[in-house]
């Protein structure tokens, strides 16, 4: 806890100065982690625009109407990331029953009225202006709060080894609130995410390995009785069916992937170039600036541009895995789980599909695709990773 | 920035943050394999794929050349019609699968909306006519006899008729000048298979799937030259088909044309007298059936002598060669396709075969010539023949005691060639056959080219028959278990049938005495088309070339520049000297002066045009008798049959005489007026084709069969409401 208080000894310093310090927060920051979040970012907002300039009936004929807004919510996210390690996670940690209160009523809130469907799934707030909220994106991270709270409390105070039976069913049950309510939008995806975030975290916080298999046990049944009891809707179970077979309905449900395919595929080692692949300028893939972002790498940027994208993904999954291991409470390594689990498993799950590996579920790739809430809430997380980073102490 | 843990974080936790870290980098390990898979190693497959899906052709139909006769008339062309297609892949798109558009469409066309229905399915082996059988990617035609009205209608209500196009489209004409029809020999085009597509897809010409390709007659033949290029504007399309880009750009290419030998005034003659004689054979009585004579088909060929070049080629019965353009109906294709209607899409003048009865004697007296006996010899002419215990009745003539070769072709004796053809099945072993058997007949026959393709520039023609040694063999084999089978209940059962059941399944392999004797006179088993008998009387004619014979003349390119010529081609020469081709003529000229054709050819001009002619009437299991009348002149050889038409000078000779009558301007007395003459000589030149592609033809009038009478015969014919 020593830290950020040697400052107030030391001589007066520029502004600049104090940023650029030794023993500075700057300084001190995961460079590599930031940097290749950054450079995704960019990459993401090259990509939005080159998969927009031409999609007229969106943006009602500026070209410039994602790549704006992209940068937009990459700002505020940048900034909601500044703001969280100023805060620090252990400040946030005081005020975690209330943001995830509150992350559970917008949830709640897609249901009323104020809710709007995309894509089939019943997961939207619309602002207005062209902007709109999903708060299944914020519910990860309230989800890997609450519970890292919650498992971590005694551990961390010394009373415990590993949590206690009772507090691993207090935080599931926490965790299973919002999922329950995603689930019925329905939004697949995230519930899938949500589900692997819930068990990173429980494989970090050291729960019983019990609670580990019982938890896969229980997710491979509950995933049986869901197909069994057909609670699926049917443009679900198409996305299924075109997984398992891309050729049986070429023009309806297994467009999406084909054209994805079709599209990575022709890029080969170095690509079309930026703005010149065919399937993107000729907007073959539907949804390319949102979850299918990674077809334009793979086209115009070929397997070197879409191997940079893994490659930058890789350093700061990397990054936080450093970051959890190193941490020396066990609350910052179940959030830094949490958020590796999350991160990785999106991104699998979005690069999986363009590649014809994983089913079609609606999750943007982390830093890349296009979507406000989304962003915001990966960059939210990178500031919670870069604060258990510096370790930064309980601002008064 | 080594972190030793200050919390007693346990060892549970760092092995499981391992063991997170090593499955994180699996799955990003894994997606870096599948996207090399996809990028590096099917990287060309992809890129291949993505470049069809965006690249979209519009293709410019290549005008397809004309068919012209051999003075340029034009016998197939094109003109410009209104036509309605309608788009499959749109029209399944919609909730209906496009029901509701195209009951609309055929309320505009005033159609019935099943006939629309039917038009745009796709053929297979359970759906009846009409269906289409081209790509069902090609917008397929509804009707191209849509008026400049409904056209607009469906043009200004676009977003009623989403999937349909109306558009000013070439179409094929079959133009029958003159009511040459031609049907059989200039075929007619349908669209390309998806299956025609691919095979020619590696080839000089691939096809578009918009293409129509020759199905029959000349425009099979000479499909390539006639198709042309059509022209291809390949775009780059967005998702929904928006141009953004134009990536190639081919002009189309008209096809070039064909220029017949065909003369359509010949043609419209040889057709009406056809016709005529089929007709007028219909009024008579047959006594050996005990009915009128059905004359149920029959065709004609007129070729130039010595050039094998085919002047008229008429086939009956016939069909109106446009109902196939647009999309044939399901009723013209039922007709045209049924039994009832007599199959009349055959070209009975290569693909009609029967037996050739006395027209085959020409072959006899060639084969008795080089089997050694000499033409002026003596040989008995009697009213019957006797071998082997049979009596072969002398059909034709009358016993004229021992005559010549020459004569015994002019007077058509049976008996003598009878013998003949006995003499030497003897002389080859009989029953037992020596190894080496010379077979005059039968070789001779092969040399005459029957037995097997003429050559002619018409596809699908048939072979004929030359009932060999090996031909009985080979026929002996593929129905011995058949006959054998049969003759099981012989001896028990003796009607005809198990008899003859009995006899083919022991000794149907072997030639018979029988076989040869009625070989001889071109009866049995043998099978000539009229091609081929118009090609070897052409022979004759010329000095013994037998030309293989030709529809297609020049193939002359759009702008008329470029003109490649078909020359003729021979198969063969006639197995026979000048001398014995001489002896045969006079025997000929003999028929059409004072044998069995002479009765035709009153008044006929023999000095000035030398006339050869040779009837037959074959005699078909079952059937009426197979009229033949096979001719020649100098620069001509003409050739009718007429199926159950009764005998060859009775049913086809004054049809005959007409073509020659209009060929060289003759009337009944045999005054020659050449103003009237069709085609004194054949036609030399090719016709002119200027730069811009048209061309000069002369205008056609019908055929009027009564021009070249006098009046008194015109006012009796009128009377009488037909001729002879």
């Amino acid at each position: 806890m020593a830290g950020f208080s040697v400052s107030r000894y030391a001589p007066e310093r520029s502004a600049w100065g104090k940023l650029t310090a030794r023993d500075s927060l700057v300084r001190k920051l995961d460079w590599p982690l930031l940097g290749s979040a950054i450079a995704l970012s960019f990459i993401g907002s090259l990509l939005v625009y080159s998969a927009t300039r031409g999609r007229d009936s969106l943006t009602h004929g500026d070209p410039y109407y994602f790549l704006l807004r992209h940068a937009l919510n990459t700002g505020i996210g940048f900034a909601l990331m500044v703001g969280t390690i100023w805060l620090g996670h252990r400040t946030l940690r005081g005020a975690v029953p209330i943001l995830y209160g509150l992350s559970v009523l917008l949830v709640l809130a897609v249901l009323t009225p104020l809710g709007a469907t995309v894509n089939g799934a019943h997961a939207w707030i619309i602002i207005g202006g062209g902007f709109s909220l999903q708060p299944s994106e914020f519910t990860k991270i309230t989800i890997i709060l609450i519970m890292a709270m919650l498992l971590a409390e005694r551990v961390d105070a010394g009373d415990q080894l590993h949590p206690d039976h009772r507090t691993v069913a207090k935080a599931l049950g926490l965790a299973a609130i919002p999922m329950a309510v995603v689930m019925g939008m329905p939004d697949l995806g995230s519930v899938m995410v949500m589900a692997v975030i819930v068990l990173g975290v429980l494989l970090a916080s050291g729960a019983s390995n019990r609670w580990v298999f019982g938890l896969l046990g229980a997710g491979t049944a509950g995933a049986v009785a869901i197909w069994q009891l057909g609670l699926l809707d049917d443009y679900q179970i198409a996305r299924f069916a075109a997984f398992a077979n891309p050729a049986l309905d070429p023009a309806g449900v297994g467009y999406n992937t084909n054209q994805a395919r079709i599209a990575i595929g022709s890029g080969g080692l170095t690509g079309t170039g930026l703005f010149q692949g065919t399937q993107t300028t000729g907007q073959f893939v539907p949804e390319q600036q949102t979850d299918f972002v990674f077809t334009v790498a793979g086209e115009e940027l070929g397997f070197l541009g879409a191997g940079l994208i893994l490659v930058l993904l890789g350093v700061v999954l990397w990054r936080a895995c450093r970051i959890a291991r190193e941490t020396t409470e066990l609350y910052g390594t179940i959030v830094a789980a949490g958020i590796i689990a999350w991160f990785a498993f999106q991104a699998f799950e979005n690069i999986g599909m363009t590649l014809g590996i994983m089913p079609v579920a609606g999750l943007p790739l982390p830093f890349v695709s296009y979507g406000g809430s989304s962003m915001f809430a990966v960059w939210v997380a990178v500031g919670l990773l870069q604060s258990i980073r510096v370790q930064r102490p309980i601002s008064a | 920035m080594s972190n030793i843990p200050e919390t007693g974080r346990t060892q549970r936790v760092q092995i499981r943050l391992v063991v997170i870290q090593v499955l994180v980098f699996s799955l990003l390990f894994t997606l870096g394999g599948r996207l090399w898979y996809l990028q590096i190693r099917n990287g060309q497959e992809y890129s291949d794929e993505a470049r069809n899906n965006h690249v979209q052709q519009v293709v410019q139909p290549a005008v397809r050349g004309s068919i012209l006769d051999a003075r340029g008339v034009p016998l197939a062309d094109n003109e410009t019609r209104l036509v309605v297609s309608a788009s499959r892949t749109d029209l399944l798109k919609m909730d209906d699968d496009g029901k509701g558009v195209l009951t609309r469409l055929a309320a505009v066309l005033g159609m019935k909306p099943k006939d629309v229905f039917d038009k745009i399915r796709l053929c297979d082996a359970k759906t009846p006519q009409p269906c289409w059988n081209g790509s069902p990617y090609q917008p397929i035609p509804v009707t191209d006899e849509a008026t400049t009205q409904q056209a607009l209608e469906i043009r200004e209500r676009a977003e009623d008729f989403p999937g349909i196009t109306a558009e000013p489209t070439a179409v094929r004409r079959y133009v029958a000048p003159g009511k040459a029809n031609t049907a059989q020999v200039l075929g007619y085009l349908s669209p390309v298979t998806d299956e025609e597509i691919t095979k020619a897809q590696d080839t000089d010409s691939p096809y578009l799937r918009s293409d129509q390709v020759g199905r029959s007659g000349l425009e099979r033949t000479y499909d390539k030259e006639l198709r042309g290029k059509a022209g291809v504007t390949r775009y780059e399309v967005d998702n929904l088909g928006r141009v953004i880009g134009q990536a190639k750009d081919d002009k189309a290419e008209p096809g070039s044309s064909v220029v017949t030998s065909i003369d359509a005034r010949v043609q419209a003659v040889a057709e009406y007298e056809l016709n005529d004689a089929m007709k007028v054979a219909r009024t008579q009585f047959d006594k050996n059936t005990g009915e009128n004579y059905k004359a149920d088909s029959g065709a004609v060929v007129v070729m130039e002598a010595k050039t094998g070049r085919v002047v008229a080629m008429a086939s009956l019965p016939d069909y109106d060669p446009n109902a196939w353009v647009g999309g044939i109906s399901g009723k013209d294709y039922a007709r045209m396709t049924s039994k009832k209607s007599n199959y009349p899409l055959l070209n009975r003048g290569i693909q009609g075969q029967a037996a050739p009865g006395s027209i085959f004697k020409v072959v006899s007296t060639a084969a008795s010539v080089q089997a050694g006996y000499p033409f002026d010899g003596h040989y008995s002419c009697g009213s019957s023949y006797t071998a082997e215990g049979h009596t072969y009745q002398n059909f034709e003539s009358q016993s004229h005691g021992p005559i010549t070769l020459g004569r015994a072709l002019e007077v058509s004796c049976d008996t003598v060639f009878y013998a003949l053809g006995y003499q030497q099945w003897q002389k080859d072993g009989g029953m037992k056959p020596k190894k080496n058997a010379k077979d005059w007949f039968f070789k001779t026959a092969h040399q005459f080219g029957l037995g097997k393709e003429t050559g002619i520039d018409l596809p699908n023609e048939v072979t004929g028959r030359v009932p060999d040694r090996q031909w009985k063999k080979d026929f002996w084999k593929a129905n011995k278990d058949a006959w054998c089978e049969q003759a099981k209940k012989w001896p028990k059962k003796k009607d005809f049938n198990t008899v003859l059941a009995h006899e083919n399944c022991l000794e149907g392999m072997k030639l018979h005495a029988y076989d040869s004797i009625n070989y001889s006179i071109g009866q049995g088993d043998t099978l000539v088309t009229p091609i081929q008998m118009a090609t070897i009387y052409a022979a004759i004619s010329n000095g013994g070339t037998l030309y293989d014979p030709t529809v297609g003349k020049a193939i002359v390119s759009p702008d008329g520049k470029h003109v490649s010529m078909i020359g003729p081609k021979s198969h063969g020469k006639l197995p026979a000297s000048a001398k014995t081709l001489k002896e045969m003529e006079g025997a000929l000229a003999g028929v059409a002066t004072r044998g069995t054709a002479a009765w035709r050819f009153g008044g006929w001009p023999q000095d000035k045009i030398p006339m050869h002619a040779k009837t037959g009437t074959a005699e078909v299991y079952g059937k009426q008798t197979t009229s033949w009348f096979a001719t020649y002149t100098k620069d001509y050889s003409i050739v009718m049959t007429i199926s159950q038409g009764g005998t060859g000078s009775g049913a086809s000779g004054p049809a005959v005489r007409n073509i020659y009558d209009a060929l060289y301007g003759l009337d009944d007395s045999g005054k020659q007026d050449l103003k009237k003459a069709l085609l004194p000589t054949p036609q030399k030149s090719l016709p002119k084709i200027q730069h811009d592609g048209s061309i000069d033809a002369p205008e056609i009038k019908p055929y009027d069969p009564n021009s070249q009478k006098t009046p008194e015969e015109q006012t009796l014919a009128a009377v009488l409401g037909r001729r002879d």
